[in-house]
Parts: structure tokens; sequence; C-alpha cells
């Protein structure tokens, strides 16, 4: 009996996602989508606004990454100044930016895996819904939890004295920055804040360092799980460094095929529209980029933290270079295509977030005054970046009045819309084949595949935990045969 | 005595809200002593088992799934209190409201130079399965009745923390204008 499952609502930080699975006569999935259900407009009503308004308009997309949002835009804006596409401010204002964007790296990356990832690995995947959230951690595991809410804090902290708040800050502004930072400041977050020494420069590192080895831990006596499942190849995009380095605040755009064949090789930033395009499908607001060249069946492809690292060369950091070696080793420098190995390069990412911020902390170029580039004014502004979550692409046109008439946005996220899909399709297929009655175990499952990507859809929910989710399992006709509720 | 219970919602926000409460950082571990959690995305609370005391609700509405949601929580909650510029007034998803929604999607989906080329059938989303947009985006007093007013885009952690265990232990909340004060 043909049948179709409905996963509804999928609360994310952009709205409510919901997810239907086919299944033909035989209890075959026959096709899995993750709809996304929410439409906002911003293309359209950022435009007649003046253009330095854009920094601090678009990041209200996401209140999780809106230092993302607001420093694609700014670099943006920086080329409507004619101060250079990443490569035309002054040290401090480029130092600024690049530690507001680490703290920010860190603070979202600590928050996934403590608060949504670990209570899966805590507790199992198919524990108690009751204990299998962050208050579960805080109850049974409190220091681990006091860690996690410190590394966050300290990384909201850095957002907070490079953008002036903590959450849709004002410190990128066309062709620079606005303050640059203390030396009071500077030695609070070397030190401790507040005298915490639990609040330093140098703890963040090694508490990074205890999370990658808790989840190479649980890694040996999981290996099956974390290496199975929804797991699938593709290709992989990210922005590297021009020597090919990790670089997540500029780079130019570079993508592997599975293999590791170089498939879009290091172009500028501004020739975005070269290299992907995205397709438009009915049931879904979220768009389907793809790689030009390959076109729309074979061009899609990942992004975030393991896209990153199977793309890039090396790790500008010591301790997350050793790390990554580790991590390359495994997949013996063939692209990783294991979707729970997000997870591991995430951890990778936020170890060298430490790093680079303490870096960041000890030049003294932080604290220089010339915080403003000006050029000759032109009307087309692109800016990129590598958010949380993966490649953040900003385009946008201005008038002769200064007012903003295109504006195009590829989020992050957005980017993972095939693979999230796919993922999705994944465990379908692994936990419902064949099976008349949904468990909440089951259902798990499909969140689980789709939180390994930490989708900004969700981020928030994720971030807090779970992600509600409504299961309605039909009959070929229509009628409701079992249906299951949790969260939303 | 039994501890009140809290329940929190996303409608048309971005999160910044609900991240802003994360930002009380330590005093999370007070909170969990003082009060229930219940349903909310933080946890797996299924339904509206039982009442709540107390609700958070972040973001305006934009679409009919938005207005359900509000309702339900309305039903079920003592107190509903409208955190952030969203909820309180539609905020910056607002400002789609001048412009007619047919705009918005062609922009979006038609003209955007990543896709026009690559959407020839001229697709628009409007599946079944994909709820239906509102004419405009709503704060969230003009579908129910709400209780408290919380300012802030987002609103300050310390405002959160003052005004919730304030109505947690029925006291009186002390919010300085330092608190309250935004941007």
């Amino acid at each position: 009996m043909a049948q179709k499952i409905t996963i509804e609502p999928v609360t994310r930080v952009e709205g409510h996602g919901k997810v239907t699975i086919h299944l033909d006569d035989n209890q075959q999935v026959t096709e899995s989508r993750l709809h996304i259900v929410e439409f906002r407009g911003f293309e359209r009503f950022v435009c007649g606004r003046p253009f330095w308004e854009a920094p601090v308009l678009v990041q209200r997309l996401c209140g999780i990454c809106p230092v993302s949002h607001h420093l694609a835009a700014a670099k943006a804006m920086d080329m409507i100044v004619g101060a250079g596409a990443g490569n035309g401010l002054t040290p401090v204002a480029e130092k600024m930016r690049r530690l507001m964007h680490y703290g920010q790296i860190f603070q979202s990356h600590v928050l996934h895996f403590f608060h949504l990832a670990s209570p899966d690995l805590l507790f199992g995947m198919d524990a108690d819904p009751e204990k299998r959230n962050v208050i579960g951690v805080i109850m049974e595991h409190t220091e681990l939890a006091k860690q996690a809410v410190l590394m966050r804090k300290y990384g909201q902290e850095i957002i907070a004295a490079t953008a002036g708040k903590k959450i849709h800050g004002t410190g990128a502004i066309p062709g620079g920055i606005n303050k640059n930072l203390s030396l009071e400041a500077r030695d609070a977050f070397l030190n401790g804040i507040n005298s915490n020494p639990d609040l330093s420069a140098d703890k963040m590192i090694e508490w990074s360092e205890a999370a990658i080895a808790l989840l190479l831990d649980y890694h040996s006596s999981h290996t099956e799980f974390l290496d199975g499942f929804a797991a699938f190849p593709s290709n992989h995009l990210s922005l590297v460094r021009p020597d090919g380095a990790l670089d997540l605040y500029h780079g130019v755009l570079r993508a592997v095929d599975p293999e590791g064949k170089r498939i879009v090789n290091d172009v500028d930033s501004r020739d975005y529209l070269d290299v992907v395009a995205e397709e438009v499908r009915s049931w879904s607001y979220m768009k389907f980029p793809y790689i030009k060249e390959l076109g729309p069946k074979d061009g899609w492809y990942r992004v975030g933290p393991l896209a990153r690292l199977n793309v890039c060369d090396f790790i500008p950091s010591p301790k997350a270079q050793a790390a990554f070696e580790q991590f390359r080793a495994y997949t013996k420098g063939k692209p990783n295509h294991m979707s729970m190995h997000y997870h591991w390069a995430r951890l990778i990412e936020t170890l060298h977030a430490a790093e680079m911020m303490k870096e960041l902390l000890l030049d003294p170029d932080l604290q220089n005054t010339d915080l403003v580039t000006k050029g000759e004014r032109c009307g087309e502004g692109i800016g990129l970046l590598e958010a949380p979550r993966g490649t953040l692409f900003h385009h946008y046109q201005v008038n002769k009045q200064d007012l903003i008439t295109m504006c195009n946005l590829i989020v992050s996220t957005t980017n993972n819309n095939e693979p999230m899909n796919r993922a999705v399709n994944a465990a379908a297929v692994a936990q419902m084949t064949g099976k008349a009655e949904i468990t909440e175990p089951m259902m798990n499952a499909v969140e689980v595949a789709i939180r390994a990507y930490d989708p900004c859809l969700s981020c928030a929910t994720h971030a807090m935990g779970q992600m509600p989710l409504e299961v309605t399992l039909y009959d070929a006709a229509g009628a409701v045969l079992d249906q299951q509720r949790k969260g939303m | 005595m039994k501890k009140p219970i809290i329940a929190t919602a996303s409608l048309a926000g971005c999160f910044g809200c609900h991240m802003s409460f994360l930002d009380i950082d330590e005093r999370i571990l007070d909170l969990v002593e003082l009060v229930h959690w219940g349903k909310s995305p933080i946890n797996d609370i299924k339904t509206f088992e039982q009442d709540c005391d107390i609700a958070l609700i972040e973001g305006g509405c934009c679409n009919d799934e938005h207005i359900h949601t509000l309702r339900d929580f309305r039903k079920h909650c003592r107190i509903l209190v409208a955190v952030g510029e969203c909820a309180i007034m539609g905020g910056l998803p607002a400002m789609r409201n001048n412009i007619p929604i047919q705009e918005c999607l062609e922009e979006a989906y038609l003209n955007s130079p990543s896709t026009a080329q690559a959407n020839p059938e001229q697709i628009l989303p409007n599946d079944a399965e994909l709820p239906a947009l509102l004419d405009k985006v709503y704060p969230c007093h003009e579908i129910v009745k709400m209780d408290y007013f919380l300012p802030g885009c987002p609103p300050r952690a310390d405002l959160i923390y003052g005004a919730l265990t304030a109505l947690v232990t029925g006291q009186e909340a002390k919010l300085p204008y330092e608190v309250i004060k935004f941007d």
C-alpha cells in the first residue's frame, strides 16, 4: 500500500520546516523531501534602503550567526565605497572583523555541539526524550554543561567587544570598523574575563582540545554509527586562502569532486555567478544551488565544516593542523563523505577559532586608530565569507542616490539543501523501509541526519536541543494510519 | 510549592531573542532549579500535556501556521510575554508590509541573478505542503491578547532574566532604564 509520511512542523530559526516521506506498495521509500516553509522576502524589502544600512538590516535574517550576515554585507559595501574586495581595509579594520568572526564561529560551533549534538551522544539517539536535551545535560553532566556555557559566553563577549553587542551589533561599517580594541578588553580576554581564569584564551584552546578528545572517544565505541549513518558521496565547496589554507573570513572559491579532484579552481569570489546557479522547486522556499558547469543533476555540493576540511590544504594554526592531519588520514587523504563527521570537522574548526582568537588578541594592530578606508565609489558589491554553516554569498547593486536596487543572498544552509534532502532520505530508507508503525527513535534518526548539517533554518532549535516533529502515516487513500508528535 | 512551568516559541523571528535568553550564561543553571520546562524548542515536550504558567513568544506572524501556534499558546498559557521587536510590532520582517507579496516572491525566485537563468519555467514555491503566507506580518497582540512586552532587538539577557524571575517569584520586576535600553 503506497503511503506518505509527513513530519511536521520542524521549527527552524527562520520558522518552520517539514519532511514528507513517500513509501510505495512494497513499503520502500521512493522519495523524501525537506520542505522549508517560511518566506520573509529580504531580497525585495532591502531594496530602496541606503546601502550603509545593509550590514545591520540583513543580519536580522538570523540571530544565531548574525555576525556572518553583518560581515558579508559589510564586505560587499567595502566594494561600494571603493575599499577593495577583501584586501583594501586597514590592518586594524580587517583584524577586528576577523576577531569578531572567529568569536562567532567559536560560540556557534560550541552551541551546536554541546547544546544540540551532545545529548544524542551522551544519552544515545534512542534515549528517553525527557532526558535527551540540554536540560538533561545540565542535570547529569553539570561540569560539561558549565564548560559549554562559559565557552559560548567567551565567544559572545568577543563579539560584544568587537561589534558593540552580542546579537545584532554594529561594528563593521562600509570600508572598515567603528572601534578598535581597548588594552583593558584585550587583557581581560587573554587572562580571564572578570579575572575568571576559566574565561581566558588559553582555557578556550584547552577545552576545545578536550571536546575533540570527547568526540574521538565516542567514535572509538560507536565507529559504525558515526561512519555509516547518512553517509553518501558528494562534491564539496568552500572559500580557501589563495595558498590553500583554511580561511573563514576571505578567500577564493574552490570545489572538489567525490574523489578529491579540483572542479572549481580558486575562482575570485566576485565571479561567483560564473560558478553557481540556483534551481527553484515548487515545494520549498529554499532554493537548490549547483555548480553551473556540472548542471543541477550532478553539480550539487556540500558546504560547512566537513566541506571546508575536504577542500583546504592545511589549517594555519598548529593544534588545529595536528587535528586536521588526523582527520585527513582517516580517509587516506580522500574527501570525507560521512555526514556524522561534520561534528568532528566542526570541533577541529572550534579549536582553530580558539587559536586564532588568541593570535589576534596578541596582535598590536588591534589598537591602531585608522579604522576606515575610502576610495572611488562604485555601484556593485559582492561579499563572500565562510559562515559557521558554510559559504555565504551577498551581492548588492546601489544607485547614484545611495539606495540599494538589487540584493541577492545565498545563505550557507541553502547550499546544503540537496545534501540535507539526501541525508533525510538515507535516514528514512534505513529506518522506515517496511515499517508500518512510527517510533520516536525513528523520528529522532531523521532529526539526527538533518542536525549533522547544523542547518541555520533550524539552528536555533538545534542550539536548544530537539527539533519538533510531527509524523503522520497515511495510506494510499489519504486515511491516517498512525500519528506521532514531539516538540512543537 | 509546585515549580512554575515555562514554555517558549519562535514564530517569524530570527531566534536572536532565544539566543539572548541563552546569554544569561551561568544563570541558566539557577533557572533549571527555579522552573519546570514545558513545551519549547529546548526540549522534547510533545504537546501541551499540561497548561503552562508563562510563555515567551519571539517573532510576529507571517503565515497561517504562526497564527495557529500563537492561538494554541494563548489557550494553554496563563501569561504570554511578547519578547522582542518582531513579537511586539512585527519587527524587520514587517518591512514587507508595504510591498505586494507577489513582488517579494518574484524578486527572490525570478529576478535573482543566480536564479534568473536557472528557473526557465518561472517556478514560484506554491506547493500544498507550504503554509499560506499572510498579506502582511502581524504583531502578536493583533492576533491574541498579550500580557507583557519586553522591548529590544533582541531584548538584553538581563531584561529577559529579570522579567522572568519576577513573574516566577511573584515580585515586582526591577528593570532600570539601562536594562530596558537597547541599540
